[in-house]
């Protein structure tokens, strides 16, 4: 870049040189700092632009027109199908059983997550010794990566010498088949999730509740108000924006839940069916499944599309629950 | 959207409860209770990790023990050799594609992101609104949506297989540019940028002058996670990336396949790849907690 172009606008006018010979030269360099000016703008923002449309809106519609075909890269097959992929997506009970698997998995992880979040973030709120202790040490799990976590995860709820079940047996419980039991998976990969997620939501949590007036629950104390009451009285309704926010985004990473799945599948040939009896399969994996398994390419990007239009719907559904519910109170 | 940086969390962390006077101090004290709960809390988000790093020192023979090994042995040595002697899990090469990717896309990230930021905040151009929509609509689209294209687009380019297949769809991301974007707006005085205007400064000089180093902090913090989700990204690296040309994470995935369990090669193989990020965090921690009360993170 050089920096001997005078830009004109608000400039000085051009030393010496420019006086002797104001002609051709004045207006060239005009023209660029003029040019600059203009142009700066876009050519700035135009790298995420080219980005974004080659390898993000482009994909995005072409996943719509594949998922129009019957389309296998092995063997070369475009045929076009028209809504045949949608027709068999309705009545397919392996979609639908992963639906179910993707929902009852988020559905577990989600609500105890945030529940807990909101506690640790009340707790975390006080005043105390250490507090950056405490805080570092909730979001330690965030920079572990998740297929690690999803390994040594998977190890701890290992049926018959693993650390959860010998735990539960001192309780006397007695040994849990968390792999093979559809209930019991679903909870051991919401475990997983929540393990990772819940100290990071705690503190977004605690952001919004250090922007609380405290003044509010001083009022509150001298009404006589109790902690738990105040919690829920004041601190809730006031973190309605952030846990709206923290549903949606939980929203959309539960629904394209994959990577724990996938590594908690350890005894099975094929990962992506989610045991067996498919029991823990979600919508990604099994749209990954028939993408780059089965090579039914026109099928899977049939799923994504499902897929992205639920993780809307549910956005929505969402947004609309926790607007009513905050709003009533 | 508001509450993706507007708003709370502006308050520096640690800072809270200035001191609330006379009677109400006990209010805002930590009780037992509070105490025990977060100990509590802080022992489940430590322990799996630490179980981790001590069963990657143990040997084999004591993996089904009952109770379970809880204490650190003197293997670790020969468990990360082999690792890294493992025919199966390419594990070197995995950690030097990882680092690779994630540093040009960290950098790229950062850059692109704080340029267009810039220009959002600062500069006057046709169509700006619109454009900066389209940023945000962008960065409600999992990225995981578009994959089946974008394999086709591989396969097309012939990037199968290749590093560069999980770097360019990722050189720059629309929350990047929205993060920079918010906090240029408050760090950069616009008398600074006419000043170096009149001082004869290209636009791209100003940005590099004056408003890069005004960024550095939110750019440090995008730059961590930016790192931070490359080196975890899981999915698309192993629908275009073969096993034996892997990143880290598909390197210890190829161990969690082996026929042969082999469980503290996995330990050995999860703690080392997981131990650069826990270096980042213990140099970087603050900056990671305050990064994300302000909302700079996406899950």
């Amino acid at each position: 870049m050089t920096t001997d172009l005078r830009p004109s606008r608000n400039g000085p006018p051009p030393p010496s040189p420019a006086k002797a010979d104001p002609g051709p030269r004045r207006t060239w360099r005009a023209r660029l700092a003029r040019l600059d000016v203009k142009g700066a703008p876009y050519a700035f923002i135009s790298p995420f632009y080219i980005v974004f449309l080659i390898f993000g809106a482009f994909p995005l519609l072409f996943t719509l027109w594949v998922s129009l075909h019957d389309w296998e890269l092995a063997s070369g097959t475009r045929d076009f199908v028209g809504l045949d992929n949608y027709d068999y997506l309705l009545t397919d009970a392996d979609f639908w059983h992963a639906t179910v698997n993707t929902i009852g998995i988020f559905m577990i992880a989600t609500v105890p997550q945030l529940l807990l979040a909101l506690m640790i973030a009340n707790a975390l709120n006080r005043r105390m010794r250490v507090p950056t202790l405490f805080r570092i040490g909730m979001v330690a799990p965030l920079v572990t990566s998740t297929a690690a976590v999803a390994i040594v995860f998977t190890q701890m709820f290992d049926q018959d010498w693993g650390m959860i079940n010998w735990f539960l047996g001192l309780f006397g419980v007695d040994a849990i088949a968390w792999s093979s039991s559809r209930g019991w998976s679903w909870v051991a990969i919401a475990v997983m999730v929540d393990w990772r997620w819940t100290g990071y939501n705690a503190l977004i949590y605690l952001a919004a509740m250090q922007a609380i007036p405290k003044d509010l629950y001083e009022a509150a104390a001298i009404d006589g108000a109790s902690r738990i009451r105040q919690f829920w009285q004041i601190t809730v309704p006031m973190l309605r924006p952030t846990i709206i926010f923290t549903v949606i985004i939980s929203t959309i990473g539960g629904l394209q839940l994959f990577t724990e799945p996938v590594l908690f599948s350890i005894h099975t040939p094929n990962k992506m069916e989610g045991g067996p009896l498919h029991q823990f399969q979600t919508i990604t994996m099994y749209m990954y499944d028939n993408a780059f398994y089965s090579d039914r390419y026109g099928y899977g990007a049939t799923v994504a599309w499902a897929l992205f239009v639920m993780i809307i719907v549910f956005s929505l559904i969402n947004f609309l629950a926790v607007r009513r519910t905050g709003g009533t109170k | 959207m508001t509450t993706l940086l507007a708003g709370p969390g502006r308050r520096p962390a640690g800072k809270h409860a200035a001191a609330p006077a006379g009677r109400f101090r006990g209010l805002w004290n930590a009780s037992p209770l509070t105490y025990l709960t977060l100990l509590v809390a802080l022992f489940l988000s430590i322990f799996p990790i630490y179980w981790m790093i001590a069963m990657a020192t143990r040997t084999n023979d004591v993996v089904a023990d009952v109770p379970p090994p809880l204490l650190p042995g003197g293997n670790g040595g020969g468990n990360i050799e082999r690792l890294f002697n493992n025919p199966d899990a390419f594990f070197a090469k995995g950690l030097l594609n990882s680092v690779i990717a994630s540093g040009v896309v960290t950098v790229t990230t950062v850059f692109f992101a704080s340029l267009a930021g810039f220009a959002f905040a600062k500069l006057r151009f046709r169509g700006k609104n619109g454009l900066l929509l389209v940023i945000i609509a962008t960065m409600m689209i999992p990225v995981q949506m578009g994959i089946i294209p974008l394999y086709m687009i591989m396969v097309e380019l012939g990037w199968q297989n290749q590093l560069q297949a999980v770097i360019v769809p990722f050189l720059v991301t629309g929350f990047g540019v929205f993060m920079m974007r918010q906090y240029a707006e408050q760090a950069v005085p616009d008398e600074l940028i006419e000043a170096a205007r009149v001082d004869g400064c290209t636009t791209f000089g100003i940005y590099w002058r004056v408003v890069l180093p005004a960024l550095r902090p939110a750019a440090g913090v995008l730059g961590l996670f930016t790192f931070m989700q490359t080196w975890n990204e899981f999915m698309w690296p192993l629908a275009v990336l073969n096993p034996d040309n892997p990143t880290v994470q598909l390197s210890i995935n190829n161990l969690a396949n082996a026929h042969f369990q082999d469980y503290t090669l996995m330990f050995a193989g999860t703690s080392v790849a997981v131990l650069p990020l826990l270096i980042v965090f213990i140099i970087f921690g603050r900056q990671i907690i305050g990064g994300i009360m302000e909302g700079a993170v996406k899950a």
